[in-house]
């Protein structure tokens, strides 16, 4: 009776069905009434901007947390994991996006943790190697996890679950780490698996790659199940505009004349200070003042160092780091303020701010300098107040008043007032990274509009990011961070994605096991 | 099933009712012990805490509070500077003993000499004792990453050995018939430390930790080093983001809690103990951890705590002698004084939900 | 043989049983450690199984009974910190340094009216045609059970720690707590049962204190041992056997120490900075091996080595320097800080083996 349709017209016996699924949290609704069905063998996409429930629709697949009402069935049965364990019993397994690796162990060790009754060391390093081999996907089992690519890392997660032989693998965003070439041979393996009947579950925002992956979708907007559609039917704004619910505007940029240079770096390298990071090997380009140059790359390949070496958090010689004329290489955070660069990092929580501070403190962490917040030694706390109320007027920050602490903010919400409180200081270069990262459609529309008009008025921009349509929607230049090396920046009109691709380094050195594959 | 559920901002409420609440519980608790033990539990409750400051013997008891107070205040904001940046001195019983030495020896070189400038110098060579002792887990922690724990617990147990060997050899009063024990400094006018107002139990230790305590409320709440200390023990890499050096902040806090014991020590040594012995040190270097997370790491309520400390002692001591409660009753009340603090705290950042469902 | 006044065979048996202590709370710390948790109540949880163990083992004349006491006094207290850390999630070195205060006070509460008493003593377990052989008799066959207990525990953790599940699993718990729970492990159930694992062996620890090393009951009977344990486990980058090699290093100096106050002789200073200097060689070559880095601790190497230099020069003149008696019961927290800086010396982050999560709270969220 039960049965999903093909696009191949056939009709597959359904796997998983939702129906129903509600789960609220204090204040939100995560999930409201969802239902949906997956096919056996189906890729099926899950659609919906950041906030959307998304991940928490698949935390309740996966069994690590329960639905406040609503049903599940597995091939017809009754299916309410307690436990994670109990769905991988089940025959259920999920890649996660972040926070499933462990870096100080080894790969072998990695996957024996996701399994329930794992096999001796020994012949489970057999097995990894088998299963890698058979998918293409190269792994070598002794190998420390921190020591791996951000690709690599993702293809411990999927043999972990391979091994166990899924009928629905779940994968949060898996291409967000990945060049496109990599997307391509992942996309290669995922059909491979759908072919062999291994359902999946592929949680995207991403519209082109759903286009060409997926069977069928379910988007999901706030929480609710918006629509249901065959991808390949429907264009990508299509898609896009249920997903958000609104018409999208695309920034508008002025036009500048490019001035002389603001920021010079020369031949900048730096060991990371992270555990298991990336060290950076001589970095050189210039902005011009007006420009936005944007520096791709897939995570992990040196932009939280380029981040802290340009930040002043990682000092070098004086005359690596240059704004305008003044060399400031060795200078500090505070010194390089008063040059004029400031400077955003990703990490919101415990990085760009303290999350257990209230706004206006966190206001002060940066602005402190510029605007002139300190006399003596002491704070000026109700002119940095003013600041703060200042940002969150200007960026529609949406937050009960300046004293509460940026814990309490939305990710998007704080991420508004965070970019606010460095493009508000009026500096002459602006290093962001990620601004976007985890935020909304409209916000992120409206980051990027302030992102260009800064450099409409003359400031040089230095966007690092790892969505490629965000930086080929507000740069003017082009580079491209691999494995701690910048290639030299390049004119964004005119690229193609090919191109960007073999700039990003290809498929790391997995072309050959594809060809053999 | 009650959960635990993290509150959007920290409670405003629960920040400044958690100290009572602790409290509370702990006279509770403790009661129940003292029952166990055979005694009265509000018998032992109204004289530790009633008594002293408004029984029958309150006009000397309420001396007493201030002389126990004011080491307890001046070591409790030194420490709380630091764990504030999540630098956790925990020898400041050994700061304590060295700043005393170091005071006293400056005291006993010049013995018997009369002048206006002994003292002072003595105050200085205190404080510098201190530092001194809090710079080795300082440096080596910002030299050689070594856990600064660990150091300074380690360096009490040596400072003891020094004091042992002080008072025995080095600083042995010469005319003391061969007692261990140094000169008492209240037969050496130009080094002692007198009472200010007779009765009031108040000496320059007493005017050192208020005066302290405010200074270190201004810092903490106006200056930008305040901010610093806050952030960094807060969220260490936003630190770094603003601009913080870690190195400095490990030797100024370090360095601040350091001199701040070495007073203290210093002021007890001339003062109420009068001088240096075996066993001058009576572990104030450890009820002040208690005393700066009793005052919640704020100066202001560390001056309260450290007069709630200190009528523990004097209670106790009280206890002791008219109930026959064993003095060690009095630091099992302490330590578990603490454990409530600590557990009473979680409702700061969380609060308790009745579950749905299961989980 | 004699060296100084002191026989090295005794020596070594003497040190073997002084190093239980540290050992049994190094050993049960680690674990504690492996799985994210820093207890600073080591000290409390100690003099707790003293206690304990004293207690239990004068009412019921075993000495054994007396060790399972001291264990599940010093669990009952580790209770308390996880308690208080994994289920009220409180700052876990404020929490740590509670347990000992709070140990230290209930020990000196509760061991009134034991002092004077003589416990039930714990003798050697194999036949004494053994412990009579010349010197490996001593060495090898001379001690009591826990002796031989605490080696077998230190290859009982190694083998759990490296190659069992249970040790993968308290592994992940410590380097990642998210990770791990995204897998489905319980965290904090898992940590609690380390903690509680913790405490009995620093429990028992503590008893052999009380039961076999003094033995009588003393206020304040561990005397910072507890302390040294947490140093240890630093000193062997949480691996067992090297909590064994670093107990054994510090029973050494304490016995060494005791041996040399009580016959007050001249004890040879220069020993102490040879000693360090080997070590710090030892552990070059090491990471030479290894292919570590070691640059900071070439200056520790450079700073040892012209305090020896200079103190060769001194001795040529045919001079001992004359150590004061007095001092000399300080040389093991000295020692433990020298060795303390020596292993973080130039280790920043986890390259120590530091677990990542050491001494962080979780508290699952969505």
């Amino acid at each position: 009776m039960t049965g999903t349709e093909t696009h191949g017209g056939g009709v597959r016996p359904e796997l998983l069905r939702i129906e129903g699924i509600t789960k609220a949290y204090p204040g939100v609704v995560a999930n409201s009434d969802v239902s949906f069905a997956i096919g056996e063998g189906e890729i099926h996409a899950l659609l919906g901007e950041n906030g959307a429930g998304k991940s928490t629709m698949v935390k309740m697949i996966y069994g690590l947390i329960r639905p406040d009402s609503g049903q599940m069935t597995l091939r017809g049965a009754a299916y309410q994991p307690g436990k994670p364990a109990e769905a991988r019993r089940l025959g259920v397994a999920m890649v996660f996006q972040h926070f499933s690796l462990f870096e100080a162990l080894n790969v072998a060790e990695n996957v024996a943790l996701g399994m329930e009754n794992p096999p001796q060391m020994r012949e489970l390093s057999a097995r990894i190697r088998a299963v890698s081999e058979e998918y293409g996907l190269p792994l070598d089992p002794s190998r420390m996890v921190g020591d791996l690519s951000a690709g690599e890392r993702q293809r411990v997660e999927i043999i972990r679950c391979l091994l166990q032989d899924p009928k629905l693998l779940i994968m949060d965003e898996p291409t967000s780490v990945l060049t496109p070439q990599e997307v391509e041979i992942l996309f290669k393996t995922l059909r491979q698996l759908s072919s062999e009947g291994t359902a999946i579950l592929y949680i995207s925002h991403k519209l082109e790659e759903i286009r060409s992956l997926c069977d069928a979708a379910t988007i999901l907007r706030r929480g609710k199940v918006v629509a249901t559609c065959t991808p390949r039917e429907r264009t990508a704004r299509e898609m896009a505009e249920l997903m958000v619910g609104a018409t999208l505007k695309t920034p508008e940029r002025r036009v500048a004349e490019k001035g002389e240079v603001a920021l010079g770096v020369s031949d900048l390298s730096a060991a990371s200070p992270i555990p298991f990071g990336t060290s950076l090997k001589g970095i050189s380009f210039t902005v011009a003042k007006g420009e936005v140059l944007g520096i791709a790359g897939v995570a992990g390949n040196g932009q939280d160092e380029l981040l802290l070496a340009l930040s002043g958090e990682l000092k070098a010689a004086p005359d690596k780091v240059r704004v305008a004329s003044h060399a400031v290489g060795d200078l500090g955070p505070v010194e390089r303020r008063k040059a004029g660069l400031v400077a955003a990092p990703e990490d919101r929580y415990g990085h760009a701010a303290a999350p257990d501070m209230s706004l206006v403190e966190n206001a002060f962490l940066t602005a402190g300098v510029r605007k002139g917040l300190v006399r003596n030694g002491f704070v000026d706390w109700a002119e940095t107040r003013r600041f703060a109320e200042e940002i969150i007027a200007a960026y529609d920050v949406r937050t009960p008043g300046p004293d509460v602490a940026a814990r309490a903010l939305s990710g998007g919400n704080l991420q508004k007032f965070l970019m606010g409180r460095e493009l508000m200081q009026g500096a002459s270069v602006i290093v962001i990274n990620q601004p976007t990262w985890g935020v909304d459609a409209a916000a992120a529309a409206s980051i990027r509009q302030s992102i260009l008009d800064r450099a409409g008025e003359g400031a040089a921009v230095v966007v690092i990011s790892q969505d490629l349509d965000e930086l080929l929607e507000v740069s003017d230049s082009f580079a491209v961070l691999n494995e701690g090396r910048l290639t030299k920046p390049r004119p964004t009109e005119g690229l193609t994605m090919d191109q960007i691709g073999l700039m990003m380094g290809g498929a790391h050195g997995m072309e050959v096991a594809h060809h053999v594959g | 099933m009650l959960r635990l559920e993290k509150r959007p901002s920290p409670s405003r409420f629960w920040l400044y009712a958690t100290p009572p609440v602790a409290v509370l519980l702990t006279m509770v608790v403790g009661g129940i012990l003292f029952a166990t033990m055979g005694k009265n539990p509000f018998e032992v409750i109204r004289t530790i805490f009633w008594d002293p400051v408004f029984g029958e013997f309150a006009f000397y008891l309420r001396g007493q509070l201030l002389v126990k107070a004011g080491p307890l205040i001046l070591i409790a904001i030194g420490l709380a500077l630091g764990f504030r940046a999540g630098i956790w001195n925990i020898g400041a019983e050994g700061q304590y003993i060295m700043g005393a030495i170091f005071g006293a020896s400056v005291g006993l070189a010049v013995f018997p000499t009369e002048s206006r400038l002994i003292f002072p110098v003595m105050v200085v060579a205190g404080a510098f004792g201190g530092w001194v002792w809090a710079m080795i887990p300082a440096i080596l922690k910002t030299r050689f990453n070594t856990n600064e724990i660990l150091v300074s617990l380690m360096l009490v147990y040596v400072a003891e050995t020094i004091l042992a060997k002080a008072s025995t050899g080095f600083l042995k009063n010469p005319e003391g018939m061969g007692f261990p024990g140094s000169r008492n400094f209240s037969s050496y006018p130009a080094a002692a430390n007198p009472e200010l107002i007779a009765g009031s139990g108040l000496h320059w230790g007493g005017v050192a930790a208020l005066v302290t305590g405010v200074l270190a409320y201004i810092l903490l709440t106006r200056h930008q080093a305040g901010f610093q200390i806050k952030l960094a023990g807060q969220a260490p890499r936003a630190a770094r983001f603003h601009g913080v050096s870690p190195t400095r902040l490990v030797v100024m806090c370090m360095g601040i809690s350091g001199a701040l014991a070495g007073l203290a020590g210093l002021f007890e040594v001339t003062g109420p103990a009068g001088q240096i012995s075996i066993d001058f040190n009576t572990g104030y270097g450890f009820t002040a951890i208690i005393v700066a997370f009793l005052g919640r790491l704020n100066p202001l309520g560390i001056v309260l705590a450290g007069f709630l400390m200190a009528l523990t002692y004097v209670g106790g001591e009280m206890a002791s002698t008219n109930l026959g409660l064993p003095d060690a009753a009095i630091q099992v009340f302490q330590g578990m004084l603490l454990f409530f603090l600590l557990a009473v705290d979680v409702l700061t950042n969380y609060r308790f939900r009745l579950a749905v469902g299961a989980h | 043989m004699d060296f100084g006044g002191i026989n090295p065979i005794i020596l070594i048996a003497t040190l073997m049983a002084s190093a239980v202590p540290i050992l049994l709370a190094a050993l049960g710390e680690t674990v504690v450690e492996r799985s994210g948790v820093l207890n600073l109540g080591v000290e409390g949880m100690m003099i707790i199984g003293a206690l304990g163990g004293f207690v239990v083992a004068v009412a019921t004349g075993s000495p054994f009974l007396g060790f399972v006491g001291g264990a599940v006094a010093g669990a009952a207290l580790s209770l308390i910190f996880a308690l208080l850390t994994q289920v009220f999630l409180a700052n876990q070195v404020a929490t740590g340094l509670a347990l000992t205060l709070f140990g230290l006070g209930v020990s000196s509460l509760g061991g009134q009216g034991y002092n004077g008493i003589k416990p039930p003593r714990t003798g050697p377990l194999l036949p004494d045609a053994l412990a009579d052989l010349p010197v490996v008799g001593p060495i090898l066959f001379g001690h009591d059970w826990v002796v031989y207990f605490s080696i077998a525990m230190t290859a009982v953790l190694w083998w759990v720690l490296k190659a069992s599940r249970v040790g993968l699993i308290i592994r992940a718990v410590g380097e990642s707590h998210e990770a791990a729970h995204a897998l489905g492990y319980k965290v904090n159930r898992i940590r609690l049962m380390c903690i509680a694992f913790g405490g009995a062996m620093a429990g028992m620890g503590g008893a052999y204190v009380s039961l076999a090393r003094v033995p009588q009951w003393v206020d304040g009977i561990t005397n910072g041992q507890g302390w040294i344990a947490l140093a240890i486990v630093v000193f062997a980058s949480w691996r067992p056997w090297r909590v064994m090699i670093g107990a054994y290093l510090f029973g050494g100096i304490t016995v060494l120490q005791l041996n040399l106050q009580a016959a007050g002789s001249q004890f040879p200073v220069w020993l102490l900075p040879t000693l360090a200097l080997l070590a710090l060689a030892g552990d070059i070559i090491l990471r030479e091996i290894n292919g570590k880095n070691y640059s900071d601790l070439r200056k520790v190497f450079y700073f040892f080595a012209t305090v020896n230099a200079l103190q060769l020069l001194y001795l040529s003149w045919g001079k001992w320097i004359p150590m004061p008696v007095d001092y000399l019961s300080m040389s093991p927290y000295l020692i433990t800080i020298l060795v303390l800086v020596i292993m973080s010396a130039g280790r920043r982050g986890t390259a120590n083996g530091a677990p990542a999560s050491l001494g962080q709270n979780f508290h699952a969220s969505r």
